[in-house]
């Protein structure tokens, strides 16, 4: 039967704003699907956005959601989680909402390993604003404001998560999207910081100006640099290059924050 | 009759379709077309419910109800 994605979003609240072939909604559809595997109940689940194309997300889904300002998701869901510790809080936004503004409380978070899952839809560009780069713009790649060429190199969300001390690490991506819910199931019961990045593509301010002709073109390229993490152990240096990994990239167990901070509260003598 | 192949019935919100293209292209048997900017169903007998369309669609535009 049809999948039943209706029962999780806000009646009266789709169509939704995002351009034509945006694969925002294919990576919704893969957290409502996880949401479900998981049997999250909307009362007990968080939904905590920036500002962006990618964080308009929250206006959609039928639960406890939180929109708040630029890059600073990880701040107010930090807040959240303390506050409500048994909430399941989850952070959505783009790469330059939680890499570029909201950089330093995305590192901290992850520093903190306090038990959310950030879900960072990467696009490469700041698109809500009008195709400005941001720090996971390719080199080279062009956008409204280096129209001739990106000089700066990228920021590989991945490597700074786990820098940062993000206890789980993830990469998906928009074209395979019945990997997604599964990547995103396993990040929420990580306990500790997770963050799921997942490849996306924005054809309107970001395909146009580097000549991708059509959504289906840009779709395809995810397919083409995308190499599972397993797959690519039995392959050479060679053939990774220029590839993306994908999958499950990086797992361990470390104390989790508000156990932490509950420990605090009893050392200092409080809930008495 | 029993021998035949149920067919499924793909249900497309029109007004939710922004004309991506995705399923069109993604649908292995080439089932959906685009008429204007909205897409529709060209070949119902040869859809094998794979649910590509279903599952890529970004704009929750197509459901497949098969059984």
């Amino acid at each position: 039967m049809a999948y039943d994605y209706e029962s999780r979003i806000r009646p009266g609240k789709l169509p939704h704003i995002w351009c034509p072939g945006c694969g925002h909604g294919i990576v919704m559809k893969g957290l409502i699907r996880a949401m479900d595997t998981l049997s999250l109940k909307k009362e007990e689940t968080a939904i905590v956005s920036g500002i962006g194309c990618a964080s308009r997300l929250p206006g959609y889904m039928d639960c406890c959601t939180l929109h708040t300002a630029h890059g600073r998701a990880a701040a107010f869901a930090t807040g959240v989680k303390l506050a409500r510790p048994e909430m399941n809080v989850i952070l959505v936004g783009g790469d330059g909402d939680g890499t570029a503004i909201g950089g330093n409380h995305f590192i901290h978070a992850c520093r903190r390993n306090i038990d959310m899952t950030y879900i960072i839809m990467n696009n490469y560009i700041y698109g809500m604003t009008g195709g400005q780069f941001s720090p996971a713009t390719p080199t080279g790649h062009k956008a409204s404001t280096t129209p001739y060429g990106n000089p700066d190199p990228a920021f590989d969300i991945v490597k700074l998560a786990i820098g940062a001390g993000a206890t789980f690490v993830a990469r998906g991506t928009a074209y395979h999207a019945n990997q997604i819910d599964k990547l995103i199931a396993e990040a929420i019961q990580h306990k500790g910081f997770s963050v799921v990045e997942i490849l996306d593509d924005c054809p309107t301010t970001y395909g146009r100006r580097n000549k991708y002709k059509s959504v289906v073109e840009m779709m395809n390229r995810l397919k083409d640099v995308a190499v599972p993490v397993k797959a690519a152990e039995k392959m050479s240096a060679e053939q990774l290059e220029g590839k993306i990994l994908t999958g499950v990239l990086h797992k361990v167990e470390r104390p989790e924050y508000c156990d932490e901070y509950a420990k605090v509260i009893e050392r200092a003598g409080g809930n008495k | 009759m029993s021998e035949e192949k149920k067919l499924p019935r793909i249900e497309i919100i029109e007004k939710y379709c922004k004309g991506c293209y995705i399923c069109v292209e993604f649908c292995p048997k080439k089932v959906l077309e685009m008429k204007g900017f909205v897409v529709s169903v060209k070949d119902l007998g040869a859809c094998i419910k794979c649910m590509q369309c279903e599952l890529r669609c970004p704009d929750f535009a197509i459901k497949v109800h098969a059984e």
